[in-house]
C-alpha cells in the first residue's frame, strides 16, 4: 500500500473509532447520535473507497437518512437529551467491563490458536459490487433470506400500526356503561 | 492521475458552485417578480435596470446584520446546522449530466462532475441527509416553535422521501441504469419518460415540493402557527444560510426532474451542436422553477394531517403501484 493511501485508510479508521467511543462515552443523547452519524458516514467513505458505491450510498440512506434521523426525532420529542448519573440497572457497569474483557480474550485466543497466517485480500473485479450483481445475488442465491427479511419488516411494521391505533369507543352509550 | 484531470475536476466543481450561489440570488429576484406579477403588483424593480441589482442589495443587507445568538442555544449545534444544511444542497447536482462532451484544449471533457453507476441513490442519499441541518436547528434554538418546526420538517421530509424515491424508479428501471448520463441518454434515443412515466413524473412534482418544503407543503415554516419554524431564532448570515440552501434546493430539483423526465439536456441538433445541451437544461429548469413559483402563488397551505395521509395513503401506494406495473410491462416487452 502507498503512504498515501495508508494515511488515507488510517485516518478513516481513527476518526470511525473516536466516533464510535465518543458515541459511548457523551452524556447528551443528541450528541451521541450525531457521533454515530458520523461513525456511519465514515462507513460509507470506506465502502466508497474500497469500490462499492452502491453500498456506501444504501449505507447513507439507510442508516444516516433514515434510521438515525428517527432516533433524532424521537430524542428531540421526547425531551431526553441529558442522562442523569444513576443506573437504572444495578451492576450493568461491572458487568459490562467483564464482558469485554471476555471479548478481547476471545480475540487474542482466535487470533493464536487459528491456523493460517493474515492473507492479503484477493483483488476485487471493478464491477464486484454493482447493483446488478447484488440484486441477481439477492433474487437467486439469497432469495429466500431475503423473502424471510421482507416478511419480519412488513409483520413489524403492521404491529407498530396496530399497536398506535387509537381505540375509537364502539358506542358512546358502551363507553359511558363502563365506569 | 495527471494534474490536468484534477484542475478538470477543481474547475467543474468550482463552476457548479458559482452557478448555483449566483442562481440562489436570482431565483429569488425571478420569485419576487413572478409572484408580484401573478398577484397583480409590479415586485422589486427600483435597485439597478428592472431591478436586477436587488439580490446584491438584499446579500449586503444579510451580511451587515446583527448575529443573534439567543441565551440556552447549544452553541455548536446551533452553527452546525446551517452549514449541514447548505452543504447537500451544493453537492447534490454532481451527477447531473449537463451535455454531450465538449473537445477543449486537445482534451475530451464530459459535462458532469461524477458519472457513478448508482447516480439516483447517490440523489437519494444526499436528499436524506439534509434533513439533519432541519432537525438540528430546531432542537438547538432552544425554543418551542423552532422544535416543533425542526419535528414537522422531519416527519415530512422523511414521509415524502419514500414517494420520491419511488418515483426514481421508473425511469431508472426504463433506462436499465441508476446513472443519470445513461438515464438521459435513453430518453435520447426513445422518447422523453415524462410520456412514459406520466404517474411517476406527477408523483415526483408533489414528493420533491413536500421534500424543500415549499408551498402549499411549507408546513414548517406555516408563519401562523409556528413564527418561522426552525430558522425562527437565526439571524444575518446564519439565516441566509437557510434562505439559501431553499433556493439551492428548488433549482436541484428543477434540474434533476428536468434531467429524469423531460430529457436532460437533450433537444434538437444537440448531437451537432454540443453548446446547446447546458442551455437546453438551463430552459427546461427555467421553466420548472417558474412552475414551481406558480404553484405558491396559487395554492393555500395544507392542513397538517391531510398533509401526512396525501403522502402516505395517496403518494406512496399509488408510486408502489407504478414500480410494479413498470416493472411487469418491462419484462414483457424486453
Amino acid at each position: 500500500m502507498t503512504l498515501i493511501g495508508i494515511i488515507f485508510y488510517g485516518f478513516l479508521a481513527i476518526v470511525a473509532i473516536v466516533s464510535a467511543v465518543a458515541m459511548l462515552l457523551n452524556r447528551s443523547a443528541i450528541y451521541s447520535a450525531l457521533f454515530l452519524v458520523l461513525n456511519f458516514a465514515t462507513i460509507a467513505v470506506l465502502y466508497l473507497a474500497l469500490g462499492a458505491p452502491f453500498i456506501a450510498f444504501t449505507q447513507v440512506t439507510v442508516y444516516a437518512g433514515a434510521i438515525m434521523i428517527l432516533f433524532l426525532f424521537v430524542i428531540a420529542l421526547l425531551g431526553a437529551e441529558k442522562l442523569s448519573g444513576h443506573e437504572p440497572i444495578k451492576g450493568q457497569r461491572t458487568m459490562a467491563i467483564v464482558l469485554g474483557l471476555i471479548f478481547v480474550v476471545e480475540l487474542v485466543l482466535f487470533l493464536i490458536f487459528r491456523n493460517q497466517g493474515i492473507q492479503p485480500m484477493l483483488a476485487l473485479t471493478q464491477d464486484f459490487a454493482s447493483p446488478q450483481k447484488i440484486g441477481i445475488a439477492m433474487f437467486t442465491q439469497y432469495l429466500l433470506p431475503f423473502e424471510v427479511v421482507a416478511f419480519i419488516l412488513l409483520s413489524a411494521t403492521i404491529g407498530a400500526i396496530v399497536l398506535t391505533r387509537v381505540e375509537k369507543p364502539a358506542r358512546l352509550g358502551a363507553a359511558r356503561g363502563k365506569k | 492521475m495527471d494534474a490536468a484531470l484534477i484542475w478538470e475536476w477543481v474547475i467543474k466543481s468550482l463552476v457548479l458552485i458559482l452557478f448555483l450561489t449566483v442562481g440562489f440570488a436570482y431565483v429569488t429576484y425571478y420569485e419576487r417578480r413572478l409572484l408580484a406579477r401573478i398577484q397583480a403588483r409590479i415586485g422589486p424593480n427600483r435597485v439597478g435596470k428592472f431591478g436586477l441589482l436587488q439580490p446584491v442589495s438584499d446579500a449586503v443587507k444579510l451580511i451587515f446584520k446583527e448575529e443573534f445568538t439567543p441565551a440556552g442555544v447549544d452553541k455548536f449545534i446551533f452553527v452546525l446546522a446551517p452549514i449541514l444544511t447548505v452543504i447537500p444542497a451544493l453537492i447534490i447536482l454532481a451527477v447531473i449530466p449537463w451535455g454531450v462532451p465538449i473537445r477543449l484544449f486537445g482534451r475530451e471533457i464530459p459535462l458532469f462532475i461524477s458519472d457513478i453507476n448508482v447516480g439516483v441513490i447517490y440523489i437519494m442519499a444526499v436528499t436524506s441527509i439534509s434533513v439533519y441541518g432541519i432537525t438540528l436547528a430546531g432542537w438547538a434554538s432552544n425554543n418551542k416553535y423552532a422544535l416543533l418546526g425542526g419535528l414537522r420538517a422531519t416527519a415530512q421530509m422523511i414521509s415524502y422521501e419514500l414517494a420520491l424515491g419511488l418515483s426514481f424508479v421508473g425511469p431508472a428501471m426504463l433506462a436499465g441504469s441508476l446513472s443519470l448520463v445513461e438515464i438521459v441518454r435513453a430518453q435520447q434515443s426513445s422518447v422523453w419518460y415524462v410520456i412514459l412515466q406520466p404517474v411517476a413524473f406527477i408523483i415526483f412534482f408533489f414528493a420533491s415540493i413536500a421534500e424543500i418544503n415549499r408551498a402549499p407543503f411549507d408546513m414548517p415554516e406555516a408563519e401562523q402557527e409556528l413564527t418561522a419554524g426552525y430558522h425562527t431564532e437565526y439571524s444575518g448570515m446564519k439565516f441566509a444560510l437557510f434562505f439559501m440552501a431553499e433556493y439551492i434546493k428548488m433549482i436541484a430539483i428543477s434540474v434533476i426532474g428536468s434531467t429524469l423526465f423531460l430529457g436532460g439536456f437533450d433537444g434538437p441538433f444537440v448531437e451537432s451542436q454540443p453548446w446547446l445541451g447546458p442551455i437546453y437544461l438551463l430552459a427546461k429548469t427555467f421553466i420548472w422553477l417558474g412552475v414551481l413559483i406558480w404553484v405558491r402563488a396559487t395554492w393555500p397551505r395544507l392542513r397538517y394531517d391531510r398533509l401526512m395521509s396525501l403522502g402516505w395513503k395517496i403518494l406512496f401506494p399509488v408510486a408502489l403501484l407504478n414500480v410494479i406495473v413498470t416493472a411487469v410491462v418491462v419484462v414483457l416487452v424486453n
